[in-house]
C-alpha cells in the first residue's frame, strides 16, 4: 500500500478540460471518496492515476516515485471500472484469476485457487464461480469486478461507483466488507460514489470535484459541516441543502447573498410562518415540503408527525451557512 | 426451457421462414447437385438427352481425373496380365491403360498452399492493422483507411499487365510466394475494413482492465481482444479464402508450370481424350470441398454470435 500524490494535473479532451490543475494527496492507508456530479472528472481522475490516460501537465507520484511514464502494469494499481470490465469469454473463476496469472504476478495455481475462493466468499459469489461472465446479473457482475481488484495487493485500489447496481442489503454488506478490508489490510482506496452513506461511512477523506477542479478536500465531517461553497454543500446531505435569499430571515453577514439551510439548521420554535405543501414518508425519515414567501424549502420532521398539507409551521434558521453571489462561503 | 420472450418469433413465423429458406436452398443447390452427380456418371450418361436423373454410378470420372491414360489395341490388351486394381479395370474397359498420375493432385495442393497461405497472411496482417486503426491515434487515419479501401475500387485484373511485368522482373512469376502475395494484396483491404468493424465493437475497457491487471498491450490484445474478435476473424477468413480459392484470371496469367492452381487446370481436363465431362465434374466437386470444410469448421464461431454482454450499467 502506498501514498498517491497528484500535483498540478490537467488533461483536456479537445477544448474541454476534464481535469484542471488538480493537486491532491491520497495518504497511505486512506479511504478517499471523490464526489461530483456527472461529467465532473471523477472517472478521468482514476484513469490518470492508473495510467490509462496521460496528463497534459503535472506529475503523479505513487509511493514517492514519479509514475508519469510508467505503464498501467508497472504502476501496480487495481481498478474497478464503472462499466464493462468482465471478460465475457471467461468464466467467473477465470475472471477472478486473470490478474493473478499476469506476467507480473505469476501466482502459483494453488495460491490462485485459495485467493479466488476467499474473495468469492467475501463477495457472496462462490456459487457462480463456474458461470460464464455473461451469465450473471448486473449486481453479480459488479461483485466480480470488485473481486478482480480484491484478489490483488496493489499500491492503491481505484473504484468507480463499484456498488451502484446492488440492492440495499448487499450494498450494506459490501460497504462493511470494504471498510473491513481497508482497516485490516491497511489498503489505500480512491473511491467514486454518488451515495451519501458510502461517502460518510467509509471515507477518511472526501474530495469534491467541480468541472475538473478539486474544490474541497477534507474529512467527511469537514465537507458536510464546513463546506467551502454552496456547490460543495450540495454534494452531501439528504434532503439537499436549501438555498434561499440571504435576506429572508433578517440582516445577513456582509457579502452574503444566499443562506444555506440543511434540515438541522431549521428550527420550528418561532420565526416566519411557512405553509406545509406536502409530506413524504420515507420510512426512516419524513420529509416536509414547505413554502416560505414563495420559496420552496425541504426539511425533516418527526417520523410520526401529525402535520398535514395546508398546516402552518414556524421556521427560523439556527447556525445556517452563508454564501456570496459566486457561491463561496462567507460565514 | 419454457421461457417465453416477446422478441422470439412464433412457431408459425419460424415455420414459414424455414420453408422459404429450404425452398431457396433447394433452388440454389440444383447446379451443385448436377455437378456432383455428373461426377459419378459414365461419359455416355453424362451427355445423354434427355438428361438421366437415375443412372448407374461409376467412378470413371474420378479415375480419369487422377490419371493419364493411353489407348492400346485389343490384341495388346489381351496380352497384358489381368488388372490388379479396380481402377485399372475401369480404364481397360475403355481399351486403355494407365500411363501415370495426372497433375490434378499437384494443382489441388497448389490451390491449398496459395489459398490458405494468402488467407492466413491477409487475416494476420489485417487483424494487426485493424487493431491499430481501431485503438491508436494514427496520423491521417481516415486518409489511410480510404487509401486501403481505394485499392479495391478498380478491378484487380485491370492492373494485370503491370503486375505480370513486375512479377517477371522480381522472379515471382509462377511461384507460390508470388501468388500468395498477390492474393493477400487483393484481400487485405477487405480484411482491414471488416476486422476494424468487429474490433471497434469490442469495448476498450476490456483491454484497459487487462493493462491494469498487469498485462502488456500485446498480451491484452492476444488474451482479450482476439478471443472476442473470433467471429469477425472467422468470417473474414472465409471471405478471403473464397476469393483466393476461386481466383481464375491471375492464375491463368501468372502461373503455368509449378504454381498453377486448380481453377485454370480443371478446364484443361476436357481436352484429354474427348469431352470427359465426368472427370471435369469430379475435379470441380473435389475443388468445392476445402472451402466447404473450412466454413463448417469455423461455423461455431460464426454462429456463436456476438457476446457483447453489457457487463455493467
Ligand atoms: N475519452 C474521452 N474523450 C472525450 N471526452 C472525454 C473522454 N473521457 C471523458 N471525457 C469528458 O471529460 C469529462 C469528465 O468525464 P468523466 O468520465 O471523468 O466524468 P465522471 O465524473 O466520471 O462522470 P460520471 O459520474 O457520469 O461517471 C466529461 O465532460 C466527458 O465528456
Ligand atoms: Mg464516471
Amino acid at each position: 500500500m502506498a501514498e498517491v500524490r497528484m500535483t498540478g494535473i490537467s488533461i483536456s479532451f479537445g477544448l474541454e478540460k476534464a481535469v484542471a490543475d488538480v493537486t491532491m494527496t491520497v495518504p497511505d492507508g486512506a479511504f478517499v471518496v471523490l464526489l461530483g456530479p456527472t461529467g465532473a472528472g471523477k472517472t478521468t481522475t482514476l484513469r490518470l492515476i492508473s495510467g490509462l490516460e496521460r496528463p497534459d501537465t503535472g506529475q503523479i507520484h505513487i509511493n514517492g516515485r514519479v509514475v508519469n511514464n510508467e505503464t498501467p502494469a508497472q504502476r501496480n494499481v487495481a481498478m474497478v471500472f464503472q462499466q464493462y470490465s468482465l471478460y465475457p469469454h471467461l468464466s467467473v473463476r477465470e475472471n477472478l484469476a486473470f490478474p493473478l496469472r499476469s506476467p507480473i504476478l505469476r501466482t502459483p495455481e494453488d495460491q490462485i485457487a485459495r485467493k479466488v475462493g476467499e474473495v468469492a466468499e467475501v463477495l457472496q459469489i462462490s456459487h457462480k464461480l463456474d458461470n460464464k461472465a455473461t451469465e450473471l446479473s448486473g449486481g453479480e457482475m459488479q461483485r466480480v469486478s470488485i473481486g478482480r481488484a480484491l484478489v490483488r495487493d496493489p499500491a492503491i485500489y481505484l473504484m468507480d461507483e463499484p456498488l451502484s447496481s446492488l440492492d440495499a442489503k448487499l450494498r450494506a454488506d459490501l460497504r462493511i466488507e470494504l471498510k473491513r478490508i481497508h482497516a485490516n489490510l491497511g489498503a489505500t482506496l480512491l473511491y467514486v460514489t454518488h451515495d451519501q452513506i458510502e461517502a460518510m461511512t467509509m471515507a477518511t477523506h472526501v474530495g469534491v470535484l467541480d468541472h475538473g477542479r478539486l474544490v474541497q478536500f477534507g474529512t467527511p465531517r469537514q465537507i458536510y459541516e464546513n463546506p467551502a461553497s454552496l456547490y460543495v454543500a450540495g454534494r452531501l446531505g439528504l434532503p439537499r441543502i436549501n438555498a434561499l435569499p440571504a435576506t429572508l430571515f433578517g440582516a445577513p453577514p456582509a457579502g452574503a447573498s444566499t443562506i444555506g439551510l440543511r434540515p438541522e439548521h431549521i428550527a420550528h420554535d418561532g420565526g416566519k410562518e411557512a405553509l406545509v405543501k406536502r409530506i413524504e414518508h420515507l420510512g426512516d425519515q419524513t420529509r416536509l415540503h414547505l413554502s416560505l414567501e414563495g420559496h420552496d424549502l425541504v426539511t425533516l420532521t418527526d417520523v410520526h408527525t401529525k402535520l398535514k398539507p395546508g398546516d402552518r409551521l414556524p421556521v427560523q434558521p439556527r447556525n445556517p451557512l452563508f454564501f456570496d453571489a459566486a457561491g463561496d462561503r462567507v460565514a | 426451457m419454457s421461457g417465453y420472450s416477446i422478441t422470439e418469433p412464433s412457431r408459425r413465423q419460424k415455420w414459414v421462414a424455414g420453408t422459404l429458406v429450404v425452398l431457396y436452398a433447394l433452388i440454389t443447390i440444383m447446379p451443385l447437385i448436377w455437378i456432383i452427380t455428373t461426377g459419378f456418371k459414365s461419359p455416355v450418361d453424362s451427355i445423354s438427352y434427355p438428361p438421366k436423373v437415375l443412372f448407374e454410378p461409376s467412378l470413371e470420372g474420378y479415375v480419369n481425373l487422377f490419371t493419364t491414360r493411353t489407348r492400346v489395341s485389343p490384341e495388346q490388351l489381351a496380352q497384358l496380365p489381368p488388372p490388379k486394381r479396380w481402377y485399372e479395370e475401369i480404364v481397360r474397359n475403355r481399351d486403355m491403360v494407365i500411363a501415370g498420375p495426372s497433375r490434378y493432385g499437384e494443382r489441388f495442393m497448389n490451390s491449398v498452399i496459395i489459398g490458405f497461405g494468402s488467407t492466413f497472411l491477409s487475416v494476420f496482417l489485417g487483424t494487426l492493422a485493424a487493431y491499430a486503426f481501431s485503438r491508436f491515434k494514427v496520423p491521417l487515419k481516415d486518409d489511410l483507411l480510404f487509401f486501403i479501401l481505394s485499392t479495391r475500387m478498380m478491378p484487380p485484373i485491370a492492373v494485370a499487365i503491370p503486375i505480370f511485368l513486375m512479377f517477371r522482373k522480381l522472379g515471382l512469376s509462377d511461384t507460390h510466394l508470388g501468388m500468395i502475395l498477390l492474393y493477400t494484396a487483393v484481400n487485405i483491404s477487405l480484411a482491414v475494413w471488416l476486422l476494424k468493424g468487429f474490433i471497434d465493437e469490442i469495448p476498450r475497457e476490456y483491454e484497459e482492465a487487462a493493462l491494469i491487471d498487469g498485462y502488456t498491450r500485446f498480451q491484452a490484445f492476444y488474451k482479450v481482444v482476439l478471443p472476442q474478435a473470433a467471429t469477425g476473424i472467422a468470417s473474414t477468413a472465409i471471405f478471403c479464402l473464397i476469393f483466393a480459392w476461386n481466383e481464375y484470371a491471375f492464375a491463368v496469367l501468372l502461373t503455368s508450370g509449378t504454381a498453377q492452381t486448380a481453377p485454370p487446370f480443371i478446364p484443361t481436363i476436357i481436352g484429354v481424350g474427348g469431352q470427359d465431362w465426368p472427370a471435369v465434374a469430379a475435379g470441380a466437386t473435389l475443388f468445392l470441398l476445402p472451402v466447404m470444410i473450412f466454413t463448417i469448421f469455423l461455423r461455431k464461431h460464426l454462429l456463436r454470435g456476438i457476446t457483447f454482454g453489457a457487463v455493467r450499467k
